[in-house]
């Protein structure tokens, strides 16, 4: 039976391991896919206390190693779903069944995706979710950004500094991300604003070849883009949990800055949290948090 | 089997003609989640003798990108026989890897 079993590797899943391991608790850290979460997708973190410039991959791996040196273990297997019972609570994943005294839910969360027809089959013959990671294969090339947060409002940025033309799609008249960001924008010759529509359709031979964009008025228009960046929001990762975990309308675990959830001994960290500001500082800030939680709980049952 | 690193010049040989299933990571150093694949890919690579796992840089071979309509990395491409018989974009499991690559 294990102390602890943190269910995801992201920065609060890997630093509530941190916290655990020095408090001598044994710790199972599960990860779907692997280690690190959405900050591997920065190039640049720029905004974290002490380091002025790390990339993503880079914190990543040194937090892994850190949990990892500290004696956290750390297998790779997707969790399917979680049992409670009073002194014990099971995590199921789709290769074992773990006992553990506590749980910590860091699951994060994942891309929202258009949720129109073949968007699917197009991932990677013109869709996209990085504009990091794939701006480069459209030089000279004309995109759209669909989004208007700030990650919308950085892809197009990022993007009108590669390629040709940008378009920015978003289905209100303004922008919820940062203003100045929205100024930069403005300033840029080569990015048009569309406001108040949706892309309501995807046009492809192979590969996409145009997007159709629907008004608020129902108007339809046809663009023609070689690429089509997504950027509509994140839905946390909670799914499996909903069973006997309380979420909100959107997905997310109902919690406080206590990490605390619903059911005794199940924390929560992270993005996957009812939240003000979800950083990359706020997540190691819950695992830490979680972690201390967690510790308390079991040291109280004894 | 190791890790190989193709380029154009050794593409015809080590992945069109190759007598055994080619599993072409295409990748860049500045994608994060490239990064990140690399060492999975390098575990496959060790544990599996019926398939050549090769690595190709796509700011170095632009062209075989472009050949392969790479637009999104990580961009995992099976070959056999010369020909490309599955495709996979974005970072993936180590298990789901070995799916991509069958028996």
């Amino acid at each position: 039976m294990y102390d602890i079993i943190v269910i995801g590797a992201g920065p609060a899943g890997l630093t509530a391991a941190i916290y655990a391991r020095r408090a001598s608790k044994n710790v199972l850290v599960l990860e779907a896919k692997s280690y690190g979460g959405q900050i591997i997708n920065t190039l640049d973190i720029e905004n974290y206390p002490v380091e002025e410039h790390i990339s993503g991959f880079d914190f990543a791996t040194k937090l892994y190693n850190q949990a990892k040196n500290l004696g956290a273990e750390i297998k790779f297997e997707k969790v399917v779903d979680i049992n409670n019972q009073d002194n014990e609570k099971e995590v199921i994943t789709t290769k074992n069944t773990y006992k553990t005294k506590a749980i910590i839910i860091a699951t994060g969360s994942e891309n929202r995706k258009l949720g129109i027809s073949n968007e699917d089959e197009l991932v990677g013959k013109g869709i996209s979710y990085c504009a990091t990671c794939d701006g480069a294969f459209y030089k000279k090339k004309t995109v759209a950004v669909v989004g208007g947060g700030n990650t919308a409002l950085e892809d197009a940025l990022y993007l009108s500094g590669i390629v040709e033309k940008v378009y920015l799609i978003h289905r209100r008249d303004e922008f919820r991300g940062s203003e100045s960001t929205v100024n930069l924008l403005k300033e840029k010759n080569n990015v048009e604003f569309i406001y108040n529509s949706n892309v309501t359709k995807l046009n492809s031979n192979e590969k996409l070849e145009s997007i159709v964009v629907t008004d608020k008025e129902g108007i339809e228009s046809t663009i023609k883009v070689d690429g089509l960046f997504v950027a509509v929001g994140r839905i946390p990762e909670n799914q499996n949990f909903g069973k006997i975990i309380n979420l909100d309308n959107s997905g997310y675990i109902i919690s406080d800055e206590k990490c605390n959830t619903n059911v005794e001994g199940i924390f929560v960290a992270g993005d996957n949290r009812t939240k003000e500001v979800r950083q990359l500082v706020t997540a190691t800030s819950d695992g830490a948090v979680a972690a201390t939680a967690a510790i308390k709980y079991i040291n109280e049952k004894k | 089997m190791k890790v190989i690193e193709v380029n154009k010049e050794n593409f015809e040989d080590e992945v069109l003609n190759s007598d055994i299933k080619v599993l072409a990571d295409f990748n860049a150093n500045w994608c994060g989640p490239c990064q990140m694949l690399k060492p999975i890919i390098e575990e496959v690579a060790l544990e599996n003798d019926n398939v050549k796992i090769v690595s190709i840089n796509i700011d170095d071979e632009d062209l075989l990108a472009e050949k392969y309509n790479v637009s999104s990395i990580p961009c995992l491409v099976l070959f056999e026989q010369g020909k490309e018989t599955k495709r996979s974009v974005g970072l993936i499991s180590k298990d789901d890897i070995n799916t991509l690559i069958g028996d």
